[in-house]
């Protein structure tokens, strides 16, 4: 290919080079050249014309967390790019590989305020892996090629590229002949084998021994390595709210979510542990609460693949940088035959034992509910049909919001496979589900994708329901566990401050009409005995439904550590 | 709470001492003094950044997940050559002159101005021998000052140089992808 090509062919043919097929955006002055040179790739390059370039970030989110490959979002400069803040934040927080294109005014203008003009680079400065401003022709194959390798590789992570109109509109012979300059990014992916034989030193000794699965388990593909070490060691197995679908929830090794909303027998097991083996999770401080609380009795042994977190939040007795898939493998190329295994299976099972013991005594998954007489509608028996639903139904992935409903969908759905629970976890971004299960719905057009949000944040994003209609996408539900307040502010609120509801009570339109004003299907739902039938329903319509579950107001997500104490402090009512 | 001499070599791309400061700022870490230039690799820069704070093996960590940062190090308990040089223009009227040029001899400074009431002094050295000079003339009236802040280097051949971290540079272009 030697004929000359715009920058804005150059940067589709970067895409289609890069294995993208699908794009979330809306155009704008500084960026219809991308555009005017979309429309002729358009059967390689899928455009999804979003409704705010919000809900553009957060469907490309949804599109790299369900397939892993990067999610590509557009907005033009000014606004357009600036709306883009929060799905770039998000993406931050739970490492999402994501490529934001944002158009740029003129490179002769750049610093004069023009029209729509913002210095979106220095804005998402500390929100992205990296970021670059373009602005000749000639930079961009390298640049936007550079770009989505750094957002892929190492620890993914979300890279903007903002690119000057005028390098999009003038033209050259692009090169594609290059070696990335990139001197100081050099992520390791292969463990230190020294630390990984004494991981495997200190596990074998172990007579408590806890393994805690977090994003990056998911992220390296390492489920199935995963599962071989815990069924070979016998170690129990834990699974963050990001490490969700990493471990089979129904294994025999597996015992739940650790946490702020946590399982009281994960949260103890942690406390009582003596080795605690963390794979790509980053002790975030709704895992561990009080740091210097936490897993007293434990060496902790962390692997991640981003050295900066390893003796962040808490102290490590063996530090594996790596991939958690390479560094399983090479734990379980360590690990001693069955037989010099003997001590450390009877220890696990012992171990086991009394862990099950506490989870009998501590974890019946409705018992956190008090429900009083002419209670109409407990949340928890909407996660029941839901959770009933989707086990017989199968081929589900559920995306979440944040608050109250988010907790007890990752407390109360039955979770098998990776990628199939997506939320926002870091950044804790309402108005995330919604959009993000456009993107799932786009990236699994074989899956039912449900949506699950509180009245709170569904109000956030609604808007991407016309995406959804104009794109023709049929496989997606949105359950809103609706109870008329920022729920979990208020339950902060009726806790630990004496039930000065400020702020936190909320009303919405009627939004089974609103679902049919978007031309979804509307169900409302105020009845327990009604929620089956209701999800029935929703599968059997061949199209977008929206079910508005009017729950209990009132209901608290139970068990919970209060902000700052330790784990081993829970409180059930 | 301790100073920490930090030298940081940096990849000479736009952006990147907005990206090393932005990350000190954002952890609300004051910085003393940072001076930067171009070092013997072509394409790197040289950083030399003094903060004040208990915990900055993490700041070393943070700083290396900056994609333009190449290598990073605290040289605070090495040997080390530390220079700064200041600009001092001093009030000086005639009468004083030989008293300041007796002085500027004394830290091996130069008189590189002489106007009608002032001179300009130029001082190099170890960063409390600048700050001796300074506390020496302050008497005669400082009426401007400049400061580079302090560059650093390691002595001897255990070094901080850019040849050895540039090996292995141009990496394929492997995505993640491949390697799952």
């Amino acid at each position: 290919m030697s004929e000359k090509r715009t920058g804005a062919q150059i940067m589709c043919e970067v895409l289609i080079r890069n294995g993208v097929d699908v794009m979330f955006g809306i155009p704008g002055g500084a960026i219809m050249p991308f555009y005017y040179a979309m429309w002729e790739y358009r059967d390689q390059l899928r455009h999804v014309l979003c409704r705010h370039e919000q809900g553009g970030g957060h469907a490309a989110e949804g599109y790299a967390r369900a397939t892993g490959k990067i999610g590509v979002c557009i907005g033009t400069s000014g606004p357009g790019a600036t709306n883009l803040v929060t799905a770039i934040a998000d993406a931050m927080m739970d490492s999402t590989p994501l490529l934001a294109i944002t158009g740029q005014v003129g490179s002769h203008v750049l610093g004069k305020d023009a029209f729509q003009e913002t210095d979106i680079t220095g804005i998402t400065m500390p929100i992205t892996k990296h970021n670059y401003l373009v602005k000749r022709v000639e930079d961009i194959a390298y640049t936007m090629s550079e770009a989505i390798h750094v957002a892929t590789t190492g620890r993914p992570g979300p890279v903007l590229i903002d690119i000057t109109k005028d390098a999009m509109v003038a033209a050259t012979v692009p090169t594609w002949e290059f070696a990335f300059d990139l001197p100081g990014y050099k992520p390791t992916y292969q463990g230190n084998r020294r630390q990984v034989r004494e991981a495997i030193r200190l596990l074998t000794q172990a007579r408590k021994p806890l393994v805690m699965a977090g994003n990056g388990v998911i992220m390296a593909g390492a489920s199935d390595d995963l599962r071989e070490f815990a069924e070979r060691t016998r170690i129990p197995v834990i699974t963050t709210l990001h490490g969700i679908g990493s471990f089979p929830e129904d294994h025999p090794l597996s015992i739940g979510m650790p946490g702020m909303h946590g399982w009281v027998h994960v949260n103890r097991a942690i406390q009582e542990c003596d080795v605690l083996l963390n794979i790509g999770g980053r002790f975030d401080d709704r895992v561990t609460g009080k740091a210097s609380t936490f897993a007293p009795n434990a060496r902790i042994i962390h692997v991640d693949i981003d050295p900066s977190e390893i003796g962040k939040n808490v102290r490590v007795a063996v530090p594996i940088v790596g991939d958690a898939r390479l560094v399983l493998r090479d734990l379980l190329a360590e690990l001693p035959d069955r037989d010099a295994l003997g001590s450390l299976h009877s220890a696990a099972s012992d171990w086991m034992e009394h862990i099950r013991e506490m989870q009998d005594r501590h974890q019946q998954k409705q018992q956190y509910l008090v429900r009083p007489d002419g209670m109409l509608l407990p949340p928890h028996d909407v996660y029941r049909g839901l959770t009933a639903a989707l086990n017989s139904r199968g081929n589900y992935r559920v995306c979440t919001d944040v608050g109250q409903h988010q907790m007890w969908a990752a407390q109360l759905i039955d979770w098998h496979r990776p990628r199939t629970h997506i939320t926002s976890g870091g950044a804790g971004t309402m108005g995330f589900a919604v959009p993000a299960a456009l993107g799932v719905a786009i990236a699994h057009p074989g899956d039912t994708v449900w949506a699950v949000c509180g009245d709170g944040g569904f109000q956030m994003t609604n808007q991407e329901m016309a995406t959804v209609v104009q794109e023709g996408i049929r496989n997606i539900k949105i359950a809103i566990i609706n109870n008329g307040y920022l729920g979990m502010v208020r339950q902060w609120q009726e806790l630990f401050e004496n039930k000065r509801y400020s702020g936190t009570p909320l009303s919405g339109p009627n939004f089974a009409m609103l679902a049919a004003a978007y031309g979804w299907k509307g169900l409302t739902i105020e009845r327990s005995e009604d929620v089956a039938a209701a999800i029935d329903e929703a599968y059997d319509t061949d199209g977008p439904v929206l079910i508005d579950f009017r729950v209990e107001r009132e209901v608290n997500v139970f068990p919970m550590v209060p902000q700052n104490k330790s784990i081993g402090e829970m409180i059930y009512e | 709470m301790k100073k920490h001499t930090i030298v940081a070599l940096v990849q000479d791309r736009p952006g990147v001492l907005s990206r090393v400061v932005g990350l000190i700022r954002r952890r609300g870490y004051n910085i003393e003094s940072l001076a930067v230039g171009h070092s013997e690799a072509a394409g790197i820069s040289r950083l030399t950044i003094v903060i004040e704070w208990h915990d900055v093996e993490q700041v070393v960590k943070q700083l290396y997940r900056l994609i333009d940062v190449v290598k990073v190090s605290d040289v605070t308990e090495d040997q080390t050559v530390e220079r700064e040089m200041a600009l001092l223009k001093i009030h000086a009227p005639a009468a004083k002159r030989p008293e300041i040029v007796a002085l500027t001899d004394v830290f091996d400074a130069k008189i590189v101005d002489v106007g009608t009431s002032t001179m300009v002094i130029e001082m190099t050295g170890s960063p409390s021998k600048v700050q001796n000079l300074i506390d020496v003339v302050r008497p005669y009236g400082i009426k401007e000052m400049m400061r580079t802040g302090r560059i650093a280097m390691v002595r001897g051949a255990r070094g901080h140089g850019a040849d050895d971290v540039l090996e292995g540079a141009g990496q394929a272009a492997v995505p993640s992808a491949a390697l799952n």
